[in-house]
C-alpha cells in the first residue's frame, strides 16, 4: 500500500509543479528567462544543440536556413518568420519580432518537454524500485512456500513413521499377548504336569510308605515298646472310659456346647455393641431434635408443607422417645423407626445447614454492595453529625442558662422581678424552707463535731508527748541493761517461747537461734538491731525471741513516726497501759496490724525468713 | 534428645544400664541397676546345649539340657532341684502341662525318656525302634505322648496311665501339622491321603475322631487353632496364597486369598482374643482378618523407608566409649587393655525419613529371604510385632487399636527372635549379640548381658510371670530378672487395661 502511495503521489505533485512553473514562466521577464536558460544549459544536451546550431547556420546560408526554419516552423504551426509581403515582387523581409516570439515559444516548449521528461524519468525510477520490491517479495514468498512444502513433507514422513511404529507396537503387543498366553498355557500345563507328577510321586511315595509301614510295623518289632516303672494316674484322677457310641455322642454334644458357648458369647458382645450404638443413635436423635426444635417455629410460620409434616413426625418421635421400653426392643420395626427418624432429621439438619450456608454466602455477597447495610463511612458521618447536633444543643442550653441567670440577676435587682419570684408556688416555697432549716441544723452539728475533733487532737498531741518521753526512758533503761541481757539471751528465748505457747515443731528453730544471735549482740548498736529486725519481724508469736521484742519497739516507733494520724496511734495507747512483758506481745501484734497496712513488704520478708530458719 | 522427651524413664534407665556394671545383689547375681524404679539382675551363666531351656508351665522350675543331662532348677533361686541322665544327647525337651513330667526326645536313637519331678526314681522310656522318631510332644493332659515316626508314617500315642497305644495314620509332613486347642480338649491334625489334604479333629480325652474333612488346598502347610478353640486356620503352602477357616464342627467358615500367581503365606498368628488373624506373606505385607466376617481389615506394608513423623524409629547406634580425660594412666592398666567384649550401643530416636537396611533377595534360590518371617501379638492384643525377612535388622511394632505402625526398632544386626512378655506389652528381642533388647510402649532399652567373655543371645524365653527372662546362647544360658516395682508396674500396667 505504502509503496503504491509513493508511486502515485510524486506524479501528481510533479504535474502540479509543472503547471505552476508553466504559469510563472509565461509571465517571466526576458532576464529571468535568460537565467532559466543558464540553468538549463547545465543539461548536457544544450551544448549539442549549440553545436548543432553552429553547424546548421553559417554566414553563407543565412537566407536558406531562415527560409528552412520558416518552413519548418510554419509546418509546426508557428507564425511565419517573414513579414507579410505587401507585394509579390518585394522580397520577404525577416520579421524579427516573429523570430523572437518563435524562439521564445520554442524555448518554452523545450522547457516543457524537459520537465515532462524529468517527470517521466523519476516515475520510471520509482516504478523500477517498486518492481524490485515486488520481486523481492515474490522471492521471499516463494521461499516460504518452499520451506512449508518441505515441512509438510517432513511431517507426513513422520506421521508415516509413527504409524509404522504404532503398527509395529501393535504387532509387538499382540506378540506379547500371545507370548503371555503361551506362557500361561505353559505354566498351566506345567502346573498340571507338576501336579500330576507330584501325585504320581506321592502315590509312589505312599506305596513305599505303605510298604515300609508293613515292613516296619507289621513285623513284630520287639524294640517298639515302652518301659515304664509304673503307670501313673490320670491328670483328672478318673479312670479311662471305654469307647462306645455313647462317648461319641457325648463328644459331639460337648463340641456343640463349646461352639454354642462361643456363639453366645459373640452374640452377647455384638448385642452389647449394638446397644451402645443404639444409645449413641438415640442420643444423636435427641440432640438433633433439641437442636432443630427452636427453628421449628419459623418454617411453620412460613407454612412450608414438607418441613411441617416432617416436624410433626419429629414430635411424634420425641413422644416415642419418652417410652423407654423401645430401648430394649431390637425388632425390625423399632429399628426401622429409629433409622428412618434419624434419616429424616438428618435431612432436615442438612437442609437447614445448607440454608444457613446459603444465607451466609448471600450475606457475604451482599455485604459489599447492598444498601441495606450501612457502610462504615456513613456510620461515621452520621455519628459526627449527631455529635455536632449535641454540641449545638449544649451550646443552646448554655446560652439559655446564661440568659436565665442574667434574667435572675436582673430580677434580683429589679422590683418587678419580685413578682416573678412570687410566682413560685406556695408549696414549693414551704418545702424550700424546710430544707433550709434542715441544712442549717446539719451545719451546726458539723461545727460541733469539728470542735470536738480539734480538742481531741490537742489531747492526743499531749499524750503522744508523754508517751515519747516514756519510751525514751524505757530505751535508756534497755540500753543500760544491754550488757546483762547478752549472756541471758538463751534464757530469754526459752522464756519467750514458753510464754508464747509455741508448738513442738518450733523447738528446733528456738535451739538454732542462739547461734545466730551471738554476732548480733556484740556490736550492740541499736540501729543495727532495728535495721535487721525490721526484716525479721515474726509472723506469729511462736517464733518470738527477745531480740524481736526490741525490734518491735523500734519498729513501733518507726510506725508511729510514719503514721501520725490519731486513729492509728490509738491502739498504741492501749498497749502502753499493759505490763512490760505483755505489752511487748500486744504491741507487737498491734504493730503487726499496723504493719499489715503500712509495710506489708516487711511482713512478707519476715515470713520468708521464718521459713528459711529451720 | 527427642527420645528423652518421649520416654525419659526408660532411656535414663537404659543409659544407666549400659554404662556401668553393677554389683552383686544376691549370691551369684550380677546386677545392673535399672534406674530408681526397676533393676535388671542377671544370674551367672549356666551351661546349656542345643538351646534346650524351658520354664515349667507353672513357672516354678526351669529345665535345661547339657549334652545328655537334664537339669531342673528352681526358677527363682536357680538351685538345682533334680538332675536326670538320659541315654544320649538330648535333642528336644518338653514339660507336661501339669509341670509334673518332662519329656526328653533323643531323635537319633528313636528314644523318648520321660522323667517325673515328684518321683525322681520314676522313669519311662519309649523306644520307637526301627520306625525312627522325628517329633515328640505331650498331649495337653500330660499323660500321653505323641511320637511321629520317620517319614511321617504314623503318630503313636503312648499313654502313661494305661498300656494302650493308639496310632494315627497318614499324618502330613508339614510345617505345623499338629495343633491342640488352648483348653486341651481337641487335637487338629493335618493329613494327606490320596494326594488330598485332610484335617482330622480328635478328642484328646479318648483319642476319638470327632471330625474328618478335606481341605481345599494344594499342599496344606499348617494349621492353627484360634485361642478360643472354635476356629481352625489352615493355610496352603507358599506356592499359593490361601487361608481357610474352619469351625470346630468342620464347616468352612471362610476362605481368603489376597493375590494369585505369587509366593503366598509365610507366617500366621492369632491374636490372644481370637479376634484377629494376622497373615504374613511373601509380598512383605501383613493382612489382618477379623473374626466376624473373616474379611481383611487392614494391610500392613513394610516399606524400607519411613516417612511418617508419627512413627518412632529406634535405631541402635554404636557408641564409642567416652574417653575420660585425665584418668588415662600410662601404661594403660591391664583390665582396660583387655579386649572389649562388645562395643557399647544404645537406642537413638532417628528422625524421619529413615531408610532401613534392606537385603537383596537371591531370586534363584529356594526359600528367598523375603516376606514376613515372624509375627506375634502382644498378650493384651494391643500390639503386633513383625519381622520382614528382607529387612532383617528391624522389628516393626504395630498398634492394633489404631491399626497403624507405631514404632520400628532397627538393630545393628539381624533379629534372631523376639517374644512378648506373657503378662504385659513388653517385647524382648535378641540379635545373636551380647545384648537383649526390650521394648514397651513407654520406650525401649538395650541391655548388655554382663559376664566374662561373649554371651551371644540366640534366643529368649519369658517366664510365665514376666518377671524373668531366660537368655540362651550357644552353650550357656542365664536368667535376667526384671524387678519391676510399683512405679514401673503401673507404668506398664496402663496398657493392660485396654483388653
Amino acid at each position: 500500500m505504502g509503496d503504491w502511495m509513493t508511486v502515485t503521489d510524486p506524479g501528481l505533485s510533479s504535474e502540479s509543479k509543472y503547471i505552476s512553473q508553466y504559469t510563472s514562466e509565461t509571465k517571466m521577464s526576458p532576464s529571468s528567462l535568460y537565467s532559466q536558460q543558464v540553468l538549463c544549459s547545465s543539461i548536457p544536451l544544450s551544448k549539442n544543440v549549440h553545436s548543432f546550431f553552429s553547424a546548421f547556420c553559417t554566414e553563407e546560408n543565412i537566407e536558406q536556413s531562415i527560409s528552412y526554419l520558416d518552413q519548418e516552423l510554419t509546418t509546426f504551426g508557428f507564425p511565419s518568420l517573414y513579414e507579410e509581403s505587401k507585394g509579390k515582387e518585394t522580397k520577404r523581409e525577416l520579421n524579427i519580432v516573429a523570430v523572437l516570439n518563435c524562439m521564445n515559444e520554442l524555448l518554452v516548449l523545450q522547457r516543457k518537454n524537459l520537465l515532462a521528461q524529468e517527470n517521466v524519468e523519476t516515475q520510471n525510477l520509482k516504478l523500477g524500485s517498486d518492481m524490485d520490491h515486488l520481486q523481492n517479495c515474490y522471492a521471499k514468498l516463494k521461499e516460504q512456500l518452499e520451506t512449508s512444502r518441505r515441512e509438510m513433507i517432513g511431517l507426513q514422513e513422520r506421521d508415516r513413521q509413527l504409524q509404522c511404529k504404532n503398527r509395529n507396537l501393535h504387532q509387538l503387543l499382540k506378540n506379547e499377548k500371545d507370548e503371555v498366553q503361551k506362557l500361561q498355557n505353559i505354566i498351566a500345563s506345567r502346573a498340571t504336569q507338576y501336579n500330576h507328577d507330584m501325585k504320581r510321586k506321592e502315590r509312589e511315595y505312599n506305596k513305599l510308605k505303605e510298604r515300609l509301614h508293613q515292613l516296619v510295623m507289621n513285623k513284630k518289632d520287639k524294640k517298639i515298646a515302652m518301659e515304664v516303672l509304673n503307670y501313673v494316674g490320670r491328670a483328672d484322677g478318673k479312670r479311662g472310659s471305654w469307647r462306645t457310641g455313647k462317648t461319641e455322642a457325648r463328644n459331639e454334644d460337648e463340641m456343640y456346647k463349646i461352639l454354642l458357648n462361643d456363639y453366645e458369647y459373640r452374640q452377647k458382645q455384638i448385642l452389647m455393641e449394638n446397644a451402645e450404638l443404639k444409645k449413641v443413635l438415640q442420643q444423636m436423635k435427641k440432640e438433633m431434635i433439641s437442636l432443630l426444635s427452636p427453628q421449628k417455629q419459623k418454617p411453620r410460620e412460613r407454612a412450608d408443607d414438607s418441613t411441617g409434616t416432617v416436624i410433626s413426625d419429629i414430635e411424634e418421635d420425641a413422644g416415642e422417645l419418652s417410652r423407654e421400653s423401645t430401648w430394649d426392643l431390637s425388632c425390625e420395626t423399632v429399628r426401622e423407626q429409629l433409622t428412618n427418624s434419624i434419616r429424616k432429621q438428618w435431612r432436615i439438619l442438612k437442609s437447614h445447614v445448607e440454608k444457613l450456608d446459603n444465607q451466609v454466602s448471600k450475606v457475604h455477597l451482599e455485604g459489599f454492595n447492598d444498601e441495606d447495610v450501612i457502610s462504615r463511612q456513613d456510620h461515621e458521618q452520621e455519628t459526627e453529625k449527631l455529635e455536632l447536633e449535641i454540641q449545638q444543643c449544649k451550646e443552646m442550653i448554655k446560652t439559655q442558662q446564661q440568659l436565665l441567670q442574667q434574667q435572675l440577676a436582673t430580677a434580683c435587682d429589679d422590683d418587678t422581678t419580685s413578682l416573678l419570684r412570687d410566682c413560685y408556688l406556695l408549696e414549693e416555697k414551704e418545702r424550700l424552707k424546710e430544707e433550709w432549716s434542715l441544712f442549717k441544723e446539719q451545719k451546726k452539728n458539723f461545727e460541733k463535731e469539728r470542735r470536738s475533733f480539734t480538742e481531741a487532737a490537742i489531747r492526743l498531741g499531749l499524750e503522744r508527748k508523754a508517751f515519747e518521753e516514756e519510751r525514751a526512758s524505757w530505751l535508756k533503761q534497755q540500753f543500760l541493761n544491754m550488757t546483762t541481757f547478752d549472756h541471758q539471751n538463751s534464757e530469754n528465748v526459752k522464756l519467750f517461747s514458753a510464754f508464747s505457747g509455741s508448738s513442738d515443731r518450733d523447738n528446733p528453730t528456738v535451739h538454732s537461734r542462739p547461734r545466730q544471735k551471738k554476732p548480733h549482740g556484740a556490736p550492740s548498736g541499736s540501729p543495727v538491731c532495728t535495721s535487721k529486725l525490721t526484716k525479721s519481724l515474726p509472723a506469729s508469736p511462736s517464733t518470738s525471741d527477745f531480740c524481736q521484742t526490741r525490734s518491735c519497739v523500734s519498729e513501733y516507733s518507726s510506725i508511729s513516726v510514719l503514721n501520725t494520724t490519731p486513729e492509728e496511734s490509738k491502739p498504741n495507747q492501749v498497749g502502753r497501759e499493759c505490763t512490760n512483758q505483755k505489752w511487748s506481745v500486744a504491741s507487737r501484734t498491734d504493730s503487726q496490724e499496723a504493719c499489715c497496712s503500712g509495710c506489708s513488704s516487711t511482713h512478707a520478708d519476715a515470713h520468708i525468713e521464718k521459713d528459711d530458719l529451720p | 534428645m527427642h527420645a528423652s522427651a518421649r520416654s525419659p524413664d526408660w532411656l535414663r534407665r537404659s543409659s544407666s544400664v549400659t554404662s556401668g556394671r553393677g554389683g552383686a545383689v544376691a549370691a551369684g547375681w550380677v546386677s545392673r541397676s535399672w534406674g530408681p524404679a526397676a533393676a535388671m539382675n542377671f544370674s551367672e551363666a549356666f551351661k546349656l546345649s542345643s538351646l534346650l531351656c524351658k520354664f515349667s508351665p507353672d513357672g516354678k522350675y526351669l529345665a535345661s539340657c547339657v549334652q545328655y543331662r537334664l537339669v531342673v532348677r528352681d526358677a527363682n533361686t536357680l538351685q538345682i532341684c533334680q538332675l536326670y541322665t538320659c541315654l544320649d544327647q538330648i535333642q528336644h525337651i518338653e514339660w507336661s502341662a501339669d509341670s509334673l513330667f518332662i519329656l526328653c526326645a533323643l531323635y537319633k536313637r528313636g528314644l523318648v525318656q520321660v522323667w517325673s519331678l515328684e518321683q525322681p526314681e520314676w522313669h519311662c522310656k519309649i523306644d520307637e525302634g526301627s520306625a525312627g522318631l522325628v517329633a515328640s510332644c505331650w498331649s495337653p493332659d500330660g499323660r500321653h505322648i505323641l511320637n511321629t515316626t520317620e517319614f511321617h508314617l504314623r503318630i503313636t500315642v503312648w499313654s502313661l496311665c494305661t498300656k494302650s497305644v493308639s496310632y494315627i495314620k497318614y499324618p502330613k509332613a508339614c510345617q505345623q501339622g499338629i495343633t491342640f486347642t488352648r483348653d486341651g480338649r481337641y487335637l487338629a491334625l493335618a493329613e494327606r491321603r490320596d494326594c488330598k489334604d485332610y484335617v482330622s479333629i480328635l478328642v484328646c480325652s479318648d483319642w476319638q475322631l470327632l471330625r474328618h474333612f478335606d481341605t481345599d488346598t494344594q499342599d496344606l502347610a499348617g494349621i492353627e487353632w484360634a485361642p478360643n478353640g472354635c476356629v481352625l486356620a489352615a493355610w496352603d503352602s507358599c506356592l499359593e496364597y490361601k487361608i481357610l477357616l474352619y469351625s470346630l464342627d468342620g464347616r468352612l467358615l471362610s476362605a481368603f486369598c489376597a493375590y494369585e500367581w505369587s509366593l503366598g503365606i509365610k507366617s500366621v498368628a492369632w491374636s490372644p482374643s481370637s479376634q484377629f488373624l494376622a497373615v504374613g506373606s511373601y509380598d512383605g505385607k501383613v493382612r489382618i482378618l477379623n473374626h466376624v466376617t473373616w474379611k481383611m481389615i487392614t494391610e500392613f506394608g513394610h516399606p524400607a523407608t519411613i516417612n511418617n513423623p508419627k512413627i518412632v524409629v529406634y535405631k541402635e547406634a554404636e557408641k564409642s566409649p567416652p574417653l575420660v580425660l585425665g584418668r588415662l594412666a600410662f601404661p594403660p592398666p591391664r583390665a582396660a587393655a583387655g579386649p572389649l567384649s562388645s562395643t557399647e550401643s544404645e537406642y537413638e530416636v532417628a528422625s524421619v525419613p529413615v531408610s532401613l537396611q534392606t537385603l537383596k533377595p537371591a531370586a534363584d534360590r529356594a526359600n528367598p529371604r523375603i516376606g514376613i518371617g515372624a509375627l506375634a501379638f502382644s498378650p493384651d492384643n494391643c500390639f503386633l510385632a513383625t519381622r520382614s525377612d528382607s529387612v532383617p535388622t528391624a522389628v516393626w511394632i504395630w498398634d492394633i487399636q489404631k491399626l497403624r505402625l507405631l514404632a520400628v526398632l532397627e538393630q545393628l544386626s539381624a533379629v534372631r527372635c523376639f517374644q512378648w512378655d506373657p503378662r504385659q506389652a513388653r517385647l524382648a528381642i535378641c540379635t545373636g549379640g551380647g545384648k537383649v533388647y526390650l521394648w514397651s510402649p513407654a520406650g525401649c532399652v538395650s541391655v548388655q548381658v554382663p559376664g566374662e567373655g561373649d554371651f551371644q543371645v540366640l534366643s529368649v524365653c519369658w517366664h510365665l510371670s514376666g518377671d524373668s527372662l531366660a537368655l540362651l546362647s550357644k552353650d550357656h544360658f542365664c536368667l535376667c530378672f526384671l524387678e519391676t516395682e510399683q512405679g514401673v508396674g503401673t507404668a506398664f500396667g496402663q496398657r493392660g487395661d485396654h483388653t
